[in-house]
């Protein structure tokens, strides 16, 4: 039985948290909707890593829903692309969900706690969903499903101007998610096929088309509207700011690198390196938005005294390092690309969680109140220490493996000063991480700092998970660089 | 010209006029029911083109359901727009115009529509026409296509309507419970004698109209969501009419909740259970020794999901709408 539930692991990957949901709805009492919730996540985690070493050792894995096979079914294709985004997600998902349970308590009234975990599995569902799928318009409702749930997760954050933020997101969101239906219709109107390998053999016969030309732009502008490509970020630092501090940690983690998958998926794999790079200045474009994005955000982010939104400002400047990888249009770009994705998200989860901890004790992440905060909350401010160096990019954790090769890439196309400028910009960083760190470790405890006590063990430990994880995968480079190397060879090799 | 061009040109014309009347106009009662037309006109362009099932859902959820959702929000926002002073975003209107040409320009090279070459029509779309009778046993093609063929984006939709109603349940729900009332202030419509006699008239009409929408989708135009919304505005009608503590009677939020759950759970559950018998996820035909009979089986099973959940979601967002407005009102 177990043996033969192997091949459906695909469809199980996103079937077990999806249907999960509505049974959490029909247990009602909080506390078991938890356990549940967590149980699903966890068999998802272990059905990712499956599916990873099933792709590692057997090649693309494809799941045709319903039995009828591609084009005119919906086919679930695994591969080394999105492999390990789909372990990144579940497992994000997973550890941070171990920390909600404590960290809601004082965020978020009771009585609407299982609905917050319904909405959580509807939000990782619908993000396994878009990674696993292998039918463009598949990805538009599983995009739906995670972004409904995503606008809900963020409006229950404590302060009301939640709402307002998640409402900010809402039209944001639901107009890069139409653009991309746009640009799916379009694609669909001159290849009669809504299959990405199809499409990415169709697609060459009509790639002169202004109908062609015109799919590309507009899902190009909605998926960067979803990844929060600078200046389309707007919607970001708010909703970042006022969610409730797990759900933070989950969505900086997982959300936008999701995005910027379907972005690698569909300018190298449906319209190909050939189209995309030919029709539009896409790589200048890139790599002059990636830059911007890197130093305005830096920038502003150095002046926040709010550490949620000076995170949310980080993490916009860290998606321009992703983008600018793909700028480079070489393998080692877009292989530290999908590097940094992973290890991106393993940073953020462990800085978020320690937030969500800080949040939890202060009641607010105000860098005013955090004098000294360090001698009274050790362990919180230790990992929020060593996922500041990671952000940085010090050597043993993975912030440096990422950075390291996005600094080779650009140096492989001989653009030395954007190297110059990468480090400039990890400067900047170093000096937002400082300012955090100076206050909490090295001004002595004044009377603004609440006499509190170190954070409980049930944000401790799933928050150490992370941190852990920031330094094996630091050190033990093996299985990350590996995979993203692979699956960076498979985007250039040619075939979808 | 012919005369179908003629009416095209007509409906479109009166498309383009109505969305302009939305933007401009500051009454948003007006606007509400201006939305219902533009719903309306839209599902009729449908028709021109041969979309019926299409047009149906845009007749029922653009015309109908959505035109009465936002007459629930305005009971509880007010009926005219808040004027701002010199707001006057240029910069939103340059973009629009931008985006609104590159769609046109988009559309050049488009195939003519009806063309039968065009690639539509000649490469996934002939199988779903010339065999789907065959291989799945129903004569409405579009039926197959959106249950079978693609049944898990339909699984995907119904999760996003799902999801809709947990939104709406985790941001709007309250603790306390709302006293019953004989008297609710939305009740308002309490002495119209003849439109509560119509009503009455109407409203098992409406129902068995949705059994016969739910349960017809394989042979016409048809099927679970158009029934779900259908049979939702009988509940809608019943207790703008007769006030929301009579309907409240009728359904029991508890009950409800636990019925959208189980609609998600039925769909998922006949992918499960072709996972058991053998078969990948959501293979009707191992539902029945007869694969034809299978699919046929397994279509009306998750129809039936989809009903009971689209029903039980615009209920729970109608009475967290206006179950709000009545806790307001009483404050006041």
């Amino acid at each position: 039985m177990l043996a033969n539930l192997s091949i459906h692991f695909p469809v199980l990957q996103v079937v077990v948290p999806l249907m999960a949901a509505p049974a959490c709805l029909l247990l009602r009492q909080r506390g078991l909707a938890w356990g549940f919730a967590v149980l699903a996540m966890l068999v998802a985690f272990a059905i990712s890593v499956a599916l990873l070493y099933q792709v590692i050792a057997g090649g693309a894995i494809s799941y045709a829903l319903g039995g009828w096979e591609a084009p005119w079914g919906i086919e679930y294709r695994v591969d080394l692309l999105n492999a390990p985004l789909l372990m990144l997600v579940s497992g994000i998902s997973a550890i941070a969900l171990l920390a909600a349970r404590t960290s809601i308590e004082n965020e978020i009234p009771a009585d609407r706690h299982t609905m917050f975990y319904i909405a959580w599995l509807l939000c990782t569902a619908g993000l396994l969903g878009i990674l696993s799928t292998g039918d463009a318009f598949n990805v538009f409702v599983f995009l739906e499903i995670s972004s409904l749930s995503a606008y809900t997760l963020i409006a229950l954050g404590k302060d009301r101007r939640a709402l307002w933020a998640s409402y900010q997101y809402l039209i944001a969101g639901t107009i890069g998610a139409t653009f991309i239906l746009i640009g799916i219709g379009l694609m669909y109107v001159m290849t009669g096929t809504l299959n990405m390998a199809d499409l990415a053999q169709r697609l060459p016969e009509v790639s002169s088309s202004r109908t062609v030309f015109t799919a590309f732009a507009f899902f190009m502008v909605g998926v960067c509207l979803k990844l929060a490509l600078f200046p389309l970020h707007l919607w970001l630092p708010n909703a970042y700011a006022f969610a409730p501090s797990v759900v933070t940690a989950f969505l900086a983690a997982t959300a936008t690198k999701v995005a910027v998958y379907v972005l690698l998926r569909f300018v190298f794999s449906v319209f190909g390196y050939e189209f995309s790079f030919s029709h539009l200045p896409l790589q200048e474009i890139l790599l002059v938005l990636g830059l911007l994005g890197i130093f305005a955000a830096s920038i502003v982010a150095i002046y926040q005294t709010n550490l949620k939104r000076l995170l949310a400002y980080s993490s916009v400047a860290q998606i321009g390092y992703l983008i600018l990888g793909i700028s480079f249009a070489n393998e080692t770009g877009v292989m530290a690309t999908l590097l940094h994705m992973l290890n991106h998200g393993l940073m953020k989860g462990a800085l978020f969680l320690s937030l969500a901890a800080v949040v939890y004790r202060l009641g607010i992440a105000q860098l005013d109140q955090m004098h000294g905060l360090a001698s009274r909350m050790p362990w919180t401010m230790a990992a929020f220490l060593i996922g500041g160096l990671s952000l940085i990019g010090v050597p043993l954790t993975v912030g440096f493996v990422s950075k390291w090769y996005l600094v080779s890439a650009a140096l492989e196309n001989g653009w030395w000063p954007v190297a110059a400028l990468i480090l400039i910009g990890s400067l900047l960083s170093v000096i937002y991480i400082w300012k955090i760190i100076e206050v909490a470790y090295f001004k002595p405890v004044s009377a603004t700092t609440p006499d509190v006590q170190e954070a409980p063990l049930g944000l401790l430990l799933p928050m150490w998970m992370l941190v852990l994880a920031n330094l094996y995968f630091g050190i033990n480079t093996e299985l990350t660089v590996g995979v993203s190397q692979l699956a960076a060879a498979s985007l250039f090799g040619g075939a979808p | 010209m012919n005369m179908e061009t003629v009416i095209n040109m007509v409906l479109l014309s009166l498309l383009v006029v109505t969305a302009i009347a939305i933007v401009r106009i500051k009454d948003l009662f007006a606007a509400a029911m201006l939305a219902g037309i533009y719903g309306l006109l839209s599902a009729s362009f449908f028709v021109m083109m041969d979309a019926v099932d299409v047009a149906f859902t845009e007749a029922s959820v653009g015309a109908g359901i959505s035109t009465l959702l936002m007459l629930t929000t305005l009971a509880m926002t007010g009926r005219f727009e808040k004027i701002s002073g010199n707001y006057r975003p240029r910069l939103a209107l340059v973009l629009v115009a931008l985006t609104g040409a590159l769609l046109i320009y988009g559309t050049l090279d488009m195939p003519a529509f009806g063309t039968a070459a065009a690639p539509v029509h000649e490469h996934v779309a002939p199988r779903y026409l010339n065999d789907s009778y065959a291989e799945i046993g129903i004569p409405n093609a579009v039926t197959s296509v959106l249950a079978s063929y693609r049944g898990f984006d339909t699984f995907g939709e119904v999760v996003v309507i799902f999801t809709a109603g947990i939104g709406v349940l985790a941001l709007l729900m309250r603790a306390e419970k709302p006293t019953p009332r004989t008297q609710t202030p939305t009740a308002s419509m309490h002495e119209h004698m003849v439109l509560r006699i119509v009503a009455k008239m109407l409203i098992p009409l409406i129902l068995l109209f949705g059994l016969y929408v739910q349960f017809h989708g394989e042979y016409g135009p048809g099927g679970g969501f158009q029934a779900g919304v259908i049979f939702a505005s009988a509940f809608f009608l019943y207790s703008m009419l007769f006030g929301l503590s009579e309907a409240r009677k009728v359904v029991n939020h508890v009950v409800v909740q636990i019925l959208a759950a189980l609609g998600v759970l039925l769909y998922g559950s006949v992918g499960i259970v072709s996972l058991m018998n053998g078969k990948n996820f959501l293979d009707y035909s191992a539902l029945s020794a007869d694969a034809v009979h299978g699919q046929h089986l397994g279509i009306l099973a998750i129809e039936l999901g989809v009903g009971i959940t689209v029903t039980t979601v615009m209920i729970i967002i109608f009475f967290a709408f206006s179950g709000r407005n009545q806790i307001e009102g009483e404050k006041d």
